[in-house]
């Protein structure tokens, strides 16, 4: 299949229904309104169903009935509509139902702004909602990636029932780029769709319920256990990362999605001045790629945490570099993006090289 | 020995935990007689709410749904959606439906999504101990309105069948109660043409059920059911609000 020039959002969006997404609810919300535009357009085409739902609430509650229903299933939205959606995936992760999420982050907190951002970084790793639960989180740091990463969420999905998030910001959502969408491609050895609710007169008449409610609590403890077994099978089996020119790397920047593009940019001029800098970048923010740290630590003096934010991912890097080296954070917020020359600027400060 | 009575096949044989006088059991044999008795009780998917029936997922004999409060409308268009051969119905209590899913009511209702509501209206709160709802009665005590409920500051009771009436793409809203035997057989009817509409895919169908909470009313079951009559259904009239098929 030849690559295609297209935008962000969009390419999100067509990677979905090429991973047999039928089924889009949603809200309008800058700066993500392609993926939604893109599925009115194009799922009815496919014999899909898009619907807009009268709020973010609402549609994560849909998402919750049609993911139970056995569908293969998508909302996308930005920060302060993912905030209305937390409790609805709370119940999704309570009743290990399987769907993705798109959330293309924009600046807050509140209103805020509609510039990119990374101040989300909490929400989508840390639960976000109430209880004891964990979404999958994928961050794409350019588009082809971005493709690849939405049609494995739905994979991901179906073989944990576990919300799947695709975290990116506004300047992926927005940028253009090439593309190569892999055709359509059924998922293999994932567990059957035994427990959705299609009615008893298709399941051998054996009653399904879709629920969360566990009022014993020896039951509820129980029921999270469960849970959190299947967290410990994906931080075994799903870390994902990338290693960028750390092999003789003296400052190693943590970076993922847009800053980890500035920070490529960052490392090149570092490269010609002559300062030895590689990238840690992480893919998966959970399971956060603890163990990718190992490798570069016995070299590295530092690291250098760059994020659109006060500085969120840095708490995680903290626990995988355990006092061990220093740790420094450069973060731009409220919606300003961070130059390749900022982040220059900060290895200098560390390596006190360069003219 | 002729059978002449006995449980329906659409209730499971989990024991109801409704409070002694409570008209829940009532209803819900009626929602499950009526889905028998049309013969969809195979492809019925119900949405459980969050209140007093939020157990109804053990109690109906049929898959089901457990929503979060207020969403069981949201819920229901997600599966109707997916499964648009299925009989999907939601059923929700006043503070679900009447109060803090007021959206997803109205808004299901507003897109004609092909799905049956039953809303079961006793004027109260009752799972969380008798606390004010938006469709109590003025001057009636509860626990957070304990002068009784007071137009000023605290707004007279929401009438729901009256309001999604004029919402265009309703196919059916009526007002039933179940405190006498004639009025409980007019409640099944009204439920099971409720169910058949959603058959005939002509859309959004809501039957509103007086209930009674002998518990947090601080009555008696039998003075309960004169409460309905004489005090609730002058404030709720019973009938039907809207019929696009034109008739009663």
């Amino acid at each position: 299949m030849a690559r295609k020039l297209m935008k962000g959002n969009e390419v999100i969006a067509a990677a979905a229904i090429n991973a047999g997404c039928r089924y889009f609810f949603g809200y309008p919300i800058t700066p993500q309104n392609e993926i939604p535009e893109y599925m009115a357009r194009e799922l009815p085409k496919v014999g899909g169903v898009y619907v807009q739902a009268e709020s973010e609430v609402a549609a994560i509650n849909m998402v919750y009935g049609a993911a139970g229903a056995g569908a293969r299933v998508l909302t996308s939205s930005s920060s302060p509509g993912i905030s209305l959606m937390q409790e609805g995936i709370s119940y999704i992760a309570g009743a290990e139902l399987p769907c993705v999420l798109v959330n293309i982050m924009r600046a807050g907190p509140g209103l805020g702004g509609v510039q990119p951002s990374q101040a989300d970084y909490f929400q989508a790793t840390k639960g976000g909602g109430h209880g004891d639960y964990h979404v999958l989180v994928l961050a794409p740091a350019n588009l082809q990636e971005a493709a690849d990463l939405t049609q494995s969420a739905f994979d991901l999905a179906d073989r944990y029932r576990n919300p799947v998030m695709v975290l990116a910001d506004g300047m992926i959502g927005q940028l253009m780029e090439p593309v190569e969408l892999l055709p359509a491609r059924p998922a293999v050895d994932l567990p059957p769709k035994d427990w959705a609710t299609t009615g008893t007169a298709t399941s051998g008449g054996r009653r399904r319920v879709i629920n969360s409610l566990y009022l014993y609590p020896d039951q509820l403890e129980q029921h999270v256990h469960a849970l959190y077994a299947k967290y410990a099978a994906m931080e075994h089996a799903e870390v994902r990362y990338e290693l960028h020119q750390c092999d003789d790397a003296e400052v190693v920047i943590v970076a993922y999605g847009t800053t980890s593009r500035i920070a490529r940019s960052a490392i090149e001029k570092c490269r010609r001045l002559g300062l030895r800098v590689g990238l840690l970048r992480p893919i998966t923010l959970y399971p956060f790629p603890f163990a990718a740290f190992e490798q570069v630590i016995a070299r590295t003096q530092a690291f250098l945490v760059v994020e659109m934010s006060m500085g969120q991912m840095l708490d995680d890097v903290k626990i995988a570099v355990a006092g061990r080296k220093p740790i420094s954070f450069y973060g731009r917020t409220g919606g300003i993006v961070p130059t390749p020359e900022e982040v220059v600027k900060q290895v200098q400060a560390l390596l006190g090289g360069g003219p | 020995m002729k059978t002449v009575y006995e449980k329906s096949a659409g209730l499971t044989d989990v024991p109801l935990h409704y409070c002694p006088g409570c008209t829940h059991g009532i209803i819900h044999k009626l929602v499950a007689e009526s889905l028998v008795e049309l013969g969809v009780l195979g492809r019925a998917i119900a949405v459980a709410p969050v209140g007093c029936a939020v157990f109804a997922y053990d109690y109906f004999n049929c898959d089901a749904q457990e929503a979060a409060h207020g969403r069981a409308p949201a819920v229901a268009t997600g599966i109707k959606r997916v499964h648009p051969d299925a009989i999907v119905f939601t059923y929700q209590g006043d503070g679900d439906l009447a109060s803090i899913g007021m959206a997803e009511i109205v808004h299901a209702a507003m897109r004609g999504e092909n799905l049956t509501v039953i809303f079961v209206n006793n004027a109260i709160y009752g799972m969380t101990g008798g606390q004010m709802a938006p469709t109590t009665l003025v001057g009636q005590r509860t626990t957070t309105s304990p002068l009784g409920r007071s137009r000023s500051g605290q707004g007279a009771p929401l009438r729901i069948c009256e309001m999604l009436a004029t919402i265009e793409a309703t196919a059916y809203v009526a007002r039933v109660s179940v405190h006498t035997v004639p009025r409980l057989t007019a409640a099944k009817r009204a439920i099971k043409k409720a169910f058949q509409l959603q058959m005939d895919n002509k859309g959004f169908s809501l039957v509103e059920v007086l209930s009674t909470c002998p518990t947090n009313w601080g009555l008696s079951p039998v003075e309960a059911l004169r409460w309905v009559e004489q005090t609730m259904i002058p404030v709720y009239p019973l009938g039907v609000y809207k019929d696009l098929e034109g008739g009663t």
